[in-house]
């Protein structure tokens, strides 16, 4: 087709006009494009910026070690050990199946772990290193780390949890650590974001729970450069955390474990503590448990056995057990009486076997009678008229005000769980509490710690220590905090009468070391360590007037939970008072038979500081004596590996 | 015959075609491509591989491609226009029964030796057959509705097509392409009006609709327009490439992070980084200086063109310059605009950056017939 030169120059001019207006519009174009540009990378720049850095940068938290927990020696109680397992990368394992299945071969692989892995390595991201198998030997990792060629994507790691190294016998007052729960979470308002780490273990009970604070110390942090698909590019910097606080408790391990060997088979308690200054110096509940396997996840099966046993291992009896003190409370009575002035230090009461209050009467628990007794001779002989009596002219009101004056109904505050506050009952309490009136009969019940007293072997050592020193001792278990000594005052004196407490002292030697005392075949013989006590045996039922009639009184006859609580409390050497100790042997039966011998050994432990020398006892007893010493299992502090780590 | 072909005495022939090439637009396009390489060399961490290399090698194929194409004289493409647009439907056709499909879309065809994307072709092919229609058609007869009707047809056939596999950017930029075609060769302003319009119009019953019984859209539809508006609305779902596209440009700053040194990038948290998302990685490690400098290099590719075209008298040959210019900015401003979030994610390549063979070689064909058309111009007899 022939075009005319016309039309073409007029095409072309129509042409020119259109390429203006087009490159005019697409320049403009452009332009907005230029503008956007300078807009987001000029005016919003730092926003973006700090958005890519939220993208890129992720804050790892570095976990503390935990603080260290000693004994007043430097006997390591609580440390952390190295803790070694096997992770896989599925990215550089290739065939992961191949590579486990060479895994078993080396290591003895939990069938349910290795189907956890597999799940998980399905599951996580090719790079995400998954753990095989948590706790291993050092063997086995040795094994794993020869045999790494064969092995791509195995690598052993190693981290730290917390280890008892002197398990069963600070199980109760150290208590364990163990994974944060929902629960755990739920009592915080702001929980630390160290929590969140997964399997980061926190204190549950104990001093562990207590003392948490000091001994978890502060995350570190670690900000790296993250992916994507949030694989670790490389890190960016790291603030190593602080470990926690290390803490040395006034326990000394060898006493502990003595008192805890001591105590084995039966369900009882001990509490030993210094009368100058108030230093707990062993505190065994028996039986106890241990607490490693709560750190590793203690098993259905284990878990089980402890709650399921009727001897409860799981209490700590020392401060959560409170029982009828029984005759150990009578030096209360006595004190409250004499200082209340309604009884000489020497004056007697005539005891006929009974006290009548109305028509109705008041055993003693000898039958006879003990005929006129004074102060020394009641504590000695622990005639309960005499108390009866004392009690019903002092009044429950002077009564409690003793009892709290010396330690009892009180809640000790110590880094413990559930430390009890016991019971000094008054005529308000009984009031508001069961809606009743205080009768003169609660308060004869009370004059022999029946009825509703009650107090902890913890407050009951306690009583000890101060009626020893004649000091308001009040019982430390903390010494040092990161080698800083926990403060403590000095003791004020007791605000006692000097005379009172002297008779109150007197009568407590002569119920060890007198030959009518109820304590007297567990008296020490080492003149220099003489020991002053006072027996208690506390019923845990009333005998039934039917039972009476069959003549079923005798503890060997009735089923184990109803047999009385033996108690003995104590402190020596009586010339110049140390330590206090009470023990307490749930349903043992007489105080005199069951807890005496064992506050014995445990007094003579602490006095000598060693396993006692036979001289230290009674020339006829030495033979069952050493019986007793040679059967318990002892853990043996020089050997390396036993927790012998000096602070 | 043409005008053009009374005056062939004038124009340049054998190598000395060569001395006449437009050569600021090749030297603009080397300059484009190598900024692309360089790209391509960060995102893959530092490596030739795997896309830098075959990326240069695919240039110097383009280059000698647009050279051989540069050497045939204008009048024979646009003779051959028409077979050329022919044949390109015919490939979108055929992609349609054997073709290859990838990322959701069957858009390839594997020829053996090179798979080809005819959709890519098509975008030139139109220009082409559009160019030689009006060149073909009286000028007179411009405007006439049943002459603009034709175009139409032409233009929405492989419209029609691409859209099937579905691939929208390229039916977007095939309907913007040849809407400045018909521009271009005089079609009245008052039909350009009446689109954009009836456009607007649309867009605003569309809006206007939502929540309303009569509502024109799904709701899903809906949801991925609020996407569009506000990224923010959704950052782990939709809007991700999207806000980690504005991310990526807008910390750049001023100079940028340097050169391998962009985290959006080099963290994987753009997506499609040596494709589509390219220009972010430009704009995250050279700054506000690197998007300009690439978009300066762009707009002089375009300014060379349209003066290439304003000085040509051959009808045929202005449009094509002009056609395939306007194909190369639509490229670049669909693809800056959705990345800086100006437009919907719809994926259409950074022109001689992206990653991606057909399109490169193909633009680069286009890029011959510029030459073309430059070199084989009408001249004034001497």
């Amino acid at each position: 087709m022939r075009r005319l030169p016309k039309d073409t120059a007029e095409s072309a001019r129509q042409i020119t006009r259109r390429a203006l207006f087009l490159g005019a519009s697409q320049l403009a174009f452009m332009g907005v494009l230029a503008a956007r540009m300078r807009y987001m990378q000029v005016d919003q720049a730092d926003e973006f910026r700090m958005l890519a850095d939220e993208n890129r940068i992720n804050m790892r938290l570095l976990p503390p070690a935990r603080g260290l927990i000693y004994d007043r020696t430097g006997i390591l109680i609580a440390g952390n050990e190295q803790n070694y397992r096997i992770v896989i990368v599925r990215e550089d394992a290739g065939d992961v199946d191949e590579v486990l299945e060479r895994l078993t071969r080396l290591v003895v692989l939990e069938p349910e772990d290795l189907e956890r892995a597999r799940k998980e390595l399905k599951r996580l991201s090719p790079f995400v290193p998954v753990t095989i198998a948590d706790r291993l030997s050092w063997q086995d990792v040795a094994e794993v780390a020869v045999n790494a060629p064969a092995l791509p994507g195995v690598s052993p790691e190693v981290g730290l949890s917390r280890f008892y190294p002197l398990d069963k016998d600070f199980a109760h007052i150290v208590g364990y650590v163990g994974p944060v729960s929902d629960y755990d979470l739920g009592k915080l308002t702001d929980p630390e974001p160290i929590l969140q780490i997964p399997k980061f273990q926190i204190g549950k009970i104990g001093v562990e729970g207590k003392m948490e604070s000091a001994l978890r110390g502060r995350a570190g942090t670690r900000r790296i450069e993250v992916n994507s698909v949030g694989r670790v590019m490389r890190e960016l910097d790291r603030i190593e955390g602080i470990s926690g606080e290390n803490i040395q408790l006034t326990l000394d391990a060898g006493l502990q474990n003595f008192a805890q060997a001591r105590l084995v088979g039966e369900s009882a308690a001990a509490v030993v503590m210094d009368v100058r200054n108030g230093d707990l110096l062993a505190m065994a509940s028996a039986p106890s448990f241990d607490p490693n396997l709560f750190v590793r996840g203690i098993s259905v099966a284990d878990y089980a056995e402890l709650t399921d046993n009727i001897y409860r291992p799981l209490a700590n009896k020392t401060v959560q057990g409170v029982y009828p003190p029984g005759s150990t409370f009578k030096m209360v009575v006595g004190l409250a009486a004499m200082e209340a002035g309604v009884i000489g230090t020497s004056e007697s009461v005539y005891c006929p076997g009974f006290k009548k209050l109305g028509n109705r009467r008041f055993h003693c628990w000898k039958r006879g009678g003990h005929g006129h007794v004074s102060m020394n001779a009641a504590l000695q002989q622990s005639c309960d008229v005499y108390f009866y009596e004392v009690a019903e002219r002092a009044g429950i009101e002077n009564i409690s005000e003793m009892g709290r004056k010396l330690g009892m109904g009180i809640q000790h505050d110590l880094p413990m769980s559930a430390v009890a506050e016991g019971t000094m009952p008054t005529m308000d309490w009984k009031l508001s509490r069961y809606g009743e009136n205080w009768m003169v009969g609660d308060t004869l019940n009370s004059g022999i710690g029946q009825g509703f007293v009650l107090a902890s072997p913890l407050q009951l050592a306690v009583m000890s220590a101060r009626i020893a020193s004649g000091l308001s001792v009040v019982p430390r278990l903390v010494k040092t905090v990161n080698g800083v000594e926990a403060e403590s005052p000095p003791p004020v004196p007791l605000d006692v009468r000097p005379a009172s407490l002297r008779a109150v002292q007197d009568g407590m030697i002569a119920v060890s070391n007198s030959n009518r005392g109820t304590a007297y075949r567990s008296r020490i013989a080492a003149e220099d360590m003489r020991m002053a006590g006072k027996t208690g045996t506390s019923q845990v039922r009333n005998i039934t007037a039917a039972e009476r009639a069959r003549g079923v009184t005798s503890n060997a006859d009735l089923p184990w939970e109803r047999r009385d609580h033996a108690l003995f409390v104590s402190f020596a050497p009586v010339d110049a008072p140390r330590i206090a100790c009470s023990v307490i042997v749930e349903h043992g039966g007489g105080g005199s038979t069951a807890a005496a011998p064992i506050a014995r050994d445990i007094v003579l432990r602490a006095l000598y500081g060693d396993v006692p020398p036979l001289t230290a006892y009674p020339a006829d007893q030495r033979g069952g004596v050493e019986a007793t010493l040679q059967n318990l299992v002892l853990r043996d502090f020089t050997q390396p590996g036993n927790g012998k780590i000096r602070a | 015959m043409s005008y053009l072909e009374h005056n062939v005495t004038s124009v340049p022939t054998g190598l000395r075609k060569v001395l006449y090439l437009n050569w600021p637009v090749v030297v603009l396009l080397c300059a484009v491509a190598s900024i692309g390489f360089l790209m391509l060399y960060s995102v893959a961490g530092g490596s030739l591989t795997p896309w830098a290399e075959p990326q240069m090698k695919r240039f110097a194929a383009g280059m000698v491609a647009m050279l051989i194409v540069a050497m045939v004289p204008i009048w024979f493409w646009r003779n051959v226009s028409a077979v050329a647009y022919g044949v390109s439907l015919l490939l979108l056709v055929l992609v349609e029964l054997i073709g290859v499909t990838g990322m959701g879309a069957q858009r390839w065809i594997d020829l053996g030796f090179f798979v080809m994307q005819p959709s890519e072709l098509a975008k030139i092919t139109l220009v082409m057959g559009l160019a030689a229609y009006y060149d073909w058609l009286d000028i007179k007869k411009t405007s006439h509705p049943l002459w603009v009707l034709f175009p139409l047809v032409i233009i929405l056939v492989p419209t029609a097509l691409v859209l099937k596999q579905p691939d929208l950017g390229t039916a977007l930029l095939l309907v913007m392409g040849g809407g400045i075609m018909m521009f271009i060769a005089g079609v009245h302003w008052l039909y350009f009006g009446a689109v954009i319009a009836t456009g607007v119009g649309t867009i605003y019953a569309v809006i206007a609709s939502r929540g309303t019984e009569w509502q024109l859209l799904k709701d899903y539809q809906f949801r991925r327009i609020d996407t569009f508006l506000d990224p923010s609305n959704d950052p782990l779902g939709a809007g991700y490439h999207i806000t980690q596209s504005k991310i990526a440009l807008g910390s750049g700053g001023w100079t940028g992070r340097g050169f391998m040194q962009g985290t959006q990038s080099r963290l994987n948290f753009l997506p499609e980084k040596q494709t589509d998302f390219i220009f972010t990685t430009l704009a995250e490690e050279f700054g506000f200086i690197g998007g300009i400098s690439l978009l300066t290099l762009y707009a002089l590719i375009i300014f060379f063109c349209v003066v290439s075209a304003m000085r040509n008298k051959d009808r045929y040959g202005a449009s094509v310059t002009l056609g395939i210019a306007a194909t190369f900015f639509l490229y670049f401003a669909v693809n800056m605009s959705m990345v800086m979030g100006l437009a919907p994610v719809v994926g259409v390549p950074l022109p001689m950056v992206s990653w991606g063979g057909s399109a490169m070689l193909v633009l680069l064909a286009g890029f011959g017939l510029v030459q073309s058309a430059h070199v084989h111009r009408p001249r004034a007899k001497k």
